[in-house]
């Protein structure tokens, strides 16, 4: 039980913050532009492919420092040339123009690098069990996510608090108008901020498709559980991202051992479920099935009952 | 009275139309896509009454198309066991049922505010039903999905139904009967209340009109019409799988409404006939057809944001005051300039297609007629200069599109 609870803690907390990676990046650019950002999860798929590419190219110290750039670039270009085009015909378009780029990215995957996964393995250097506890190992390369993610947290923050765009942009999250009144060039700042998010989604794709899976559809599957964390955390709210990154991947990971239904729930006040019909399954549904749905219900109610989110200070 | 003949007018057409459209095109391939063309339009058209009426931006309309769906091969099932005596001509009113108990749950639930946070509990929605698709599978199949035998005794016309031009009719029929609720629906209290929603809730509210109930209701009815295209296509595919209720055709009938416009009612239907027209065709012709989708979406989206309607209103007046005649040269400049960009981006995109995807790249593959290796970098160059060149005109004949535009308003606004 404690081996079983002490490594959930640990992939739980490797997991939670390869989603902060993402979602701090889309929470700053939602509570910025007010743009719901789709083809955010395809910026972690680019990251994760060029990463894989220039690995196999020159090796993965370099990946690690250029597919990010890359990716910054590509999206800071997708700001200037799209998203500024399309804002005068409002929220709705931006958001579509976003859903377009997602399916355009991800056919652009197909047509580079096929359909299939790729494999893209563990770098030697870390392709060793760093510790082991009781009888389960925990993989160097777990470790190596974990503090490169730690780092860009604290770089993250440094930047945010302790320099000058920093504040411009804390305050532009709060009072965009305002901030453009002062004379600051706020559309500078936007791309600026879209580069940023977009190469922090790339440096999780490159330590990320390492550890999950690189494949064409690896955006469909992360991107709903993003939006599910900038929502639960609160918009606009980095330090609820954060929250909510950890208690989502919390979460997921510990649903995945408990195998109980609402037969066994109800059997403990001693009441015995039979059900047949076509709805019967409800009852027999274990635990550790739920994974999947389980983020989505925590945000169709969150966003019901809550919808500033953990953290937020405003609504949407 | 005038006014009311030529309704009437346009509605016999439209009949006609689909009377005659399958004996022209008899093939079985032209008869699948008819079918299919008018579930789409149903579909969309319900999507619209969302967006385009209610200014609800929705990412999990295929939930009710989907549990439309389920319901009614359910539903045939039984009439197939003789426990309900219901006709195969009115089965699509079974996955309507589906579609409105399904509605209003999920619509009150989410409809309290619009905007940003509507879209994100329909995506949620979306994604929650779907992933409980696939942990009930005594409804909803598993895997392998459901399917069911729609040659049943019970009917009213007598139709067999084993023929796929006797489930066009059926199609056709509900399809006007549904477009013909719908365009209704925007002409009752309920319609327009739910555009005064759209366009400024916080006034709607003072008036007095309860805008959660309203959006509701618009809600309601159009998972309504979501779930007797769900029904439709129960009958025309008999199988159903859980990517039915997914995010695929969720994706799919927002890009149909858009693409059409969601300004004007007709538009999603000009988007559910093209959009169809192009999955099945493209689909046979290339492997990329959705990367040319993205791109047509994309596109439309950054120089035509009101749709295909929008386009054709937009040239309306031009039309009446006889002036179209004087937009064609320019228009023909930037169709031409497009033409070069899209053949140099079509030759790189189908190029890339046959170096990853086909069995052996070193074969030569071939495109027009022209057959070439795809390693040669002569097909490189000519791809990435047809390119550079149709942009170059493209940017160039956008401003003289845009001058012969305005010299054309001037005309309008002062020649008579």
């Amino acid at each position: 039980m404690l081996e079983y609870v002490f490594f959930s803690i640990l992939n739980s907390l490797v997991l939670g913050m390869l989603f902060f990676m993402l979602s701090s990046g889309l929470t700053l650019i939602f509570s910025m532009m007010g743009v719901l950002n789709f083809a955010h999860a395809s910026f972690y798929m680019l990251g994760a492919y060029f990463g894989y590419q220039i690995t196999n190219m020159i090796g993965f110290w370099p990946a690690l420092i250029v597919a990010p750039l890359l990716v910054g670039a590509l999206g800071a270009l997708v700001e200037r040339y799209g998203l500024r085009t399309v804002h005068k015909y409002g929220h709705v378009a931006e958001l579509l123009f976003t859903v377009g780029l997602f399916y355009i990215i991800e056919e652009s995957i197909n047509l580079i690098w096929g359909r299939n996964a790729v494999t893209y393995p563990i770098p030697a250097v870390l392709d060793f069990p760093l510790f082991t506890f009781f009888s389960t190992q925990f993989s160097a390369y777990r470790m190596f996510m974990l503090l490169i993610s730690v780092g860009m947290f604290v770089g993250l923050y440094l930047v945010l608090t302790r320099t000058r765009i920093g504040l411009i942009i804390q305050a532009a999250l709060t009072h965009p108008d305002g901030v453009s009144a002062l004379g600051h060039n706020v559309p500078a700042v936007f791309m600026m901020v879209f580069g940023g998010g977009s190469a922090l989604a790339g440096l999780a794709g490159v330590i990320g498709g390492i550890f999950l899976i690189t494949e064409p559809a690896m955006a469909a599957t992360l991107g709903p559980i993003v939006f599910v964390v900038i929502v639960v955390g609160g918009m606009g709210s980095l330090t609820g991202a954060f929250v909510a990154s950890l208690l989502l991947a919390a979460i997921q990971t510990f649903a995945v051992g408990i195998e109980y239904s609402l037969t066994d729930l109800l059997a403990v006040f001693g009441l015995q479920i039979d059900a047949g019909g076509l709805l019967g399954d409800i009852w027999r549904i274990q635990l550790a099935h739920t994974g999947p749905i389980l983020p989505y219900l925590f945000m169709v109610l969150m966003l019901m009952f809550r919808p500033k989110g953990l953290m937020g200070k405003r609504e949407s | 009275m005038k006014y009311y003949l030529q309704q009437c007018g346009i509605w016999l057409a439209a009949a006609l139309v689909c009377a005659v459209l399958p004996l022209v095109f008899s093939s079985g391939f032209a008869l699948s896509m008819l079918s299919q063309m008018g579930i789409a339009i149903i579909f969309a058209l319900s999507y619209n009454m969302l967006l385009g009426q209610g200014g609800m931006l929705s990412f999990g309309h295929a939930v009710y198309y989907g549990l439309g769906g389920f319901l009614a091969m359910h539903a045939i099932n039984m009439v197939g066991d003789g426990v309900l005596p219901l006709p195969l001509e009115l089965l699509p009113l079974a996955g309507g049922l589906g579609g409105v108990v399904a509605g209003l749950i999920f619509g009150w639930l989410s409809t309290d505010r619009a905007g940003t946070t509507f879209a994100l509990i329909s995506l949620g929605i979306g994604e929650l039903i779907a992933a409980s698709a696939l942990m009930l599978p005594s409804f909803f199949g598993g895997e392998e999905g459901i399917s069911a035998d729609r040659m049943v005794d019970t009917t009213l016309t007598g139709f067999g139904f084993g023929q796929q031009i006797e489930v066009f009719y059926l199609i056709a029929a509900w399809m006007l009967v549904c477009i013909f609720l719908m365009f209704l629906q925007t002409k009752t209290p309920l319609g327009r209340v739910a555009n005064a929603v759209r366009d400024n809730p916080e006034r709607a509210a003072f008036i007095g009109y309860n805008v959660r109930w309203v959006r509701t209701l618009q809600f309601t009815l159009a998972a309504f019409f979501a779930g007797i295209a769900g029904g439709l296509f129960a009958i025309n595919y008999e199988i159903i799988t859980a990517e039915t209720i997914g995010a695929i055709p969720s994706g799919s009938v927002l890009m149909m409404t858009y693409i059409g416009g969601v300004g004007h009612f007709f538009g999603p239907i000009l988007g559910a006939v093209l959009v169809t027209f192009m999955q099945l065709s493209l689909a046979n012709i290339t492997h990329a057809w959705l990367l040319y989708f993205g791109l047509l979406f994309v596109g439309m989206i950054l120089w035509a944001p009101n749709g295909l309607a929008g386009i054709i209103m937009l040239h309306q007046p031009v039309w009446k005051a006889g002036l179209t005649k004087r937009l064609l040269p320019a228009y023909s400049l930037i169709a031409l300039s497009s033409l070069v960009l899209f053949l140099g981006a079509m030759t790189l995109i189908e190029i890339n297609y046959h170096l990853s995807l086909s069995i052996n790249p070193d074969e030569p593959m071939s495109l027009f007629g022209i057959t070439f290796r795809a390693q040669s970098p002569l097909a490189w160059i000519v791809a990435v200069t047809l390119i550079i060149v149709g942009f170059y005109f493209f940017r160039k004949t956008q401003h003289v599109v845009r001058r012969s535009w305005n010299e054309v308003t001037q005309m309008m606004k002062g020649g008579r």
